[in-house]
Formats: C-alpha cells, sequence, structure tokens
C-alpha cells in the first residue's frame, strides 16, 4: 500500500484516497468554439506516460480536498504532492503538463 | 526443420524412448533487415495475429517482435476465464467470435490450449445486481449467446462449495450462467500460437525492444528502430497491452487509454473441489480451479496508474474477504503467489482494434481487464485488418474515432465485471 503525503493531513494510508486521474487538464474556455477532435482529445485522450506522472488524487476519508501528486508510474514512487492550482514542481514554466 | 506433429501416437513412441526425440517447438530468431509486417508485442494476441496473417492472408515474410519473453505480459498474467457474455451487440459479436475459435483452438494449433467449457457463473447479490444479469441474459440469448438465470439453489447445484446462506454480509440472489464459457492454459495459447506460426515462417524475436517509429514523407510506416536494430517494414500491428501508449506515442499516435495494475492470485494446489468459474462483480472476486490444483483468483485493478507490474496489498485481501465468505470451506487455504499485470483500459471499456491515423500502423488493444478470452478471435480480426488495411466487420466498431464521433460501446455501465 502506498503511502501518500496530502498536502493538508500530512502522510497517510492509500486506502484513505481516490485517485482522479491525469492533472492539470484544463476544461476549454470556450466550450462552445470546440469542434469533435478537440472535445474527444479533452474528455478521452490522456498521456498515460510511463514514468514522471502529474495526477490528481482526493483525501476522501480524510479532509475530501482534491490535491496534485508526481509520481514516477515505473515505480510508483512520489516525487511530490501540492496543493491544486500550484504549479507542477520540476515542470518548465507555463509548459502545460 | 519441419515441426513436430503432437498425437498420442508420438507421446508413445517417445515415451518409450525415454523422452529424448522432442525437438524444440519453434526457432530463436534473430531479426532480419526488413520484414512485409511486424508485430509488436509477444503475447497471445500478437502471437495470434502473425499466425492467422500467414495461415489466412499468405503473409509468411513477417516477424513478431517482443521486448521481454513470449506469453510473459498479460497472457501468462490473467485469471484463464473465458467467456462472451457481453451486453451490446458489437461486444457480443465479437467475444462471441473469439468463443467459438476456443471451441477448435487446440485441433487448428495441434497444441492443447486445455480449453475447458466448464461453465462461468455470475452471482448477483442485489436487486440492482439481479436486474443486469437478466438484462444481460435477455440481451445474449437475442444475440444467439448462451446465458441463463439461476435461482441460488440452482446456482449451489451447479456450484455445490456456494454459501447461499442469507445471514452473510451480500447473501447470493441468484446468477447468471453461461455454460459455454470456462478456462484455458493461457501458457500453451502463446506456445500453440507461437509454435504454429513459426511452422509457417514467422520469425519470433524475443528482447527486441520498439525504440522508435520511423516514417516516410508521406508519414506511413518506414522502418521500426529496435534494441536490435533497424528492421524496414512498411506495416507495423501494434498488440502492446499496457504499454500500447508508450508505443504508439513513438509515432505521434494518442490514445484514449490508462494503464493500470491488475493483480491475481494463487492458492497451494488441492484435489479437484470446484468444478466451475464463479464471479462477483458487486464484492468482487473470481475463481476458479486450474487443473494443477490451485485455486486461481482475480482481484480489482489497483486505484492509480502504474507500468510496476504490481500492486497493493489491500486489494488482494478485499478479494480474499469476499472468497471466505462466499466458500467457507476456503478459509484456512494459503496463498502461493500474487503478482500484477498493466491493463490497458479504455473509458467504454470496449477494446480498440482498428487502423491509426498513422498509414501502415495498426493497434489491438484497450483490452482493460478481460482480453484473454477474445485471444482468437481478436487476433484474427486484428490481422485481417492488417492484411487488407480495412477492419473485418466484427472489428468495424471498435474504431479509435469512436471516441470522437461518440459512438461508444459503453460495456463501462453494461459490462458483467464492475471497474
Amino acid at each position: 500500500m502506498l503511502l501518500i503525503v496530502c498536502p493538508y493531513c500530512g502522510k497517510r494510508p492509500e486506502v484513505e484516497f481516490t485517485y482522479g486521474g491525469q492533472a492539470h487538464l484544463v476544461r476549454p474556455a470556450k466550450p462552445a468554439e470546440l469542434d469533435d477532435q478537440a472535445w474527444a482529445e479533452f474528455l478521452y485522450m490522456r498521456a498515460n506516460t510511463k514514468g514522471i506522472y502529474a495526477e490528481r488524487w482526493r483525501h476522501a476519508r480524510g479532509c475530501g480536498r482534491f490535491f496534485n501528486a508526481v509520481r514516477d508510474t515505473t515505480t510508483d514512487h512520489f516525487i511530490a504532492t501540492y496543493k491544486s492550482g500550484e504549479p507542477q514542481p520540476g515542470a518548465a514554466a507555463g509548459r502545460p503538463s | 526443420m519441419s515441426t513436430q506433429k503432437f498425437s498420442a501416437l508420438a507421446l508413445i513412441r517417445r515415451g518409450l524412448s525415454g523422452h529424448l526425440g522432442w525437438q524444440k517447438q519453434w526457432r530463436k530468431s534473430a531479426p532480419k533487415a526488413a520484414y512485409d509486417a511486424v508485430i509488436v508485442g509477444g503475447g497471445g494476441h500478437g502471437l495470434g495475429a502473425a499466425y492467422y496473417l500467414a495461415k489466412e492472408h499468405g503473409l509468411t515474410n513477417i516477424a513478431v517482435l517482443e521486448k521481454g519473453w513470449i506469453g510473459g505480459g498479460n497472457t501468462g498474467r490473467n485469471t484463464t476465464i473465458i467467456r462472451s457474455n457481453y451486453l451490446f451487440n458489437e461486444s457480443a459479436a465479437l467475444y462471441d467470435h473469439s468463443l467459438k475459435m476456443w471451441g477448435s483452438l487446440s485441433q487448428v494449433l495441434n497444441y492443447n490450449v486445455m480449453f475447458s467449457p466448464r461453465g462461468v457463473m455470475m452471482l448477483a447479490h442485489t436487486v440492482h445486481d439481479i436486474q443486469v444479469a437478466k438484462r444481460h441474459v435477455h440481451a445474449n440469448r437475442c444475440n444467439g449467446v448462451d446465458n441463463e438465470w439461476l435461482e441460488p439453489e440452482e446456482a449451489k447445484a451447479f456450484c455445490p462449495l456456494l454459501n447461499i446462506s442469507d445471514d452473510i454480509r451480500y447473501p447470493v440472489l441468484g446468477a447468471a450462467l453461461q455454460r459455454r464459457g470456462g478456462t484455458a492454459r493461457h501458457d500453451a495459447v502463446a506456445w500453440g500460437y507461437a509454435r504454429a506460426a513459426d511452422a509457417l515462417g514467422v520469425d519470433i524475436i524475443e528482447n527486441c525492444e520498439v525504440t522508435a517509429i520511423t516514417r516516410d514523407a508521406g508519414g506511413a510506416v518506414q522502418a521500426l528502430e529496435t534494441s536490435r536494430g533497424t528492421i524496414r517494414t512498411r506495416k507495423v500491428g501494434v498488440s502492446a497491452a499496457g504499454n500500447t501508449s508508450v508505443v504508439l506515442a513513438l509515432a505521434g499516435v494518442k490514445l484514449p487509454l490508462e494503464s493500470y495494475p491488475l493483480q491475481a492470485l494463487v492458492s497451494e494446489p488441492v484435489k479437484p473441489i470446484f468444478p466451475c468459474v464463479v464471479m462477483s462483480n458487486t464484492i468482487h472476486a473470481y475463481v476458479s480451479q486450474s487443473d494443477k490444483g490451485e485455486l486461481v483468483i482475480g482481484a480489482g485493478t489497483d486505484a492509480y496508474t502504474s507500468y510496476t507490474q504490481r500492486g497493493a496489498l489491500h486489494i488482494n485481501t478485499h478479494t480474499l474477504d469476499a472468497i471466505c465468505e462466499l466458500f467457507p470451506n476456503f478459509r484456512r487455504m494459503r496463498m502461493l503467489r500474487n503478482w500484477g499485470g498493466i491493463v490497458d483500459v479504455t473509458p467504454d471499456r470496449s477494446p480498440i482494434i482498428a487502423k491509426t491515423p498513422v498509414p501502415g500502423l495498426y493497434v489491438n488493444c484497450g483490452w482493460g481487464t478481460g482480453g484473454f478470452k477474445a485471444t482468437p478471435g481478436a487476433a484474427h480480426v486484428f490481422a485481417w485488418t492488417i492484411a487488407r488495411d480495412e477492419p473485418h466487420p466484427i472489428n468495424a466498431p471498435f474504431t479509435i474515432e469512436r471516441f470522437r464521433d461518440g459512438f461508444l460501446i459503453d460495456e463501462a455501465a453494461a459490462a458483467a465485471v464492475a471497474h
């Protein structure tokens, strides 16, 4: 079982959390202008990275809050967890991640 | 080298001579400079596709590339359950195509894949379960797929160890039974296809990882860079399960896939005690007994995407809690081994067997937690798609574009397994 550091509550066992998938997916600002391909990209296409991956978690059986994490999907090692809205640690500035 | 034919007579003859006369079942091939087609991924689906390309489409100058050893991925890690009782017409056609092929696969390949249609029974524990199961039964029967509803007593008659008392947390309220479902020996499926494909001239190349996909000026596939050198080819079929996103990214193709660990475990071997396959979605357990005597138990996926081929113990514990309640006889059995495989899951929990936007690049992926059962059928229609550059009618609905166009085959809500 993973030990996950909730940015609000500290280190807790994995069973307290639910997984939220790829992080930093931004809902289109003007949805009406999107074509089907762009909608499919937003809704369904995922990076599914083998390596360093930014993802959302929710401390569902704790504080209830969403936060983001950076984890290596080849080892399951957590590199960082951080609050929603904060930039991804280690990501180049301005790069969508 | 001509392939030895297996038969009772051959077995007796070799037995009398100390089993010294058996040949290797397939060659250890090294990559050639060029092939007419290359399959990436040496699991059952990939080896099967190579076999059908050679057998039915006359493409024999082809290779299967496997980054590890054949059958070492999800083919060797699943719980070997075979069934076709899916809800939607498209799924029923695809999975039943496969189920029909299982019946004669041992004879076709001259290799005993130990297909055992012992019946797959899926339990219902709630009113909702009953409604879903009965809906499946009726939908399946409309599609010519056998499935029948059993009351709890009938379920117990079919599987005598089942605990149908009403004082357990999730009492058994009934079950859907597909009698044609069952199990097969998963390793033998990979080996049987490998041997049969090899006999037709297919090169099976292990320890060969694809590191780049080279494309020509028009964007079409031109060559593969691998850990064992460059291989020129105009057709590439990717059958790489959990690693499909990684391989397709080499050609700039993004897919609606997420890779999750799925765990399974086996008990110590015991005498034959368990006559069928039992699945329960609500309390998430599935169990059968292998011919070697082990209980083969499947758990759920872990919560997060990963490529580690392992998961957390609490997932298995949860499954064993359910097994112990349903089958109190198993409470004191010891578990021998557990492991994980990486399964590629689509948003609608249906596979993709299709052309990609890149000419000459084809993909068979998205089988999620249930690809083993589909091995022969998927390999068969995937080979067709690669050979003719157009889908077989059975896999025509299973495109990548269905996510753009809204034609989802939404077994996510409908599939008989919980996700």
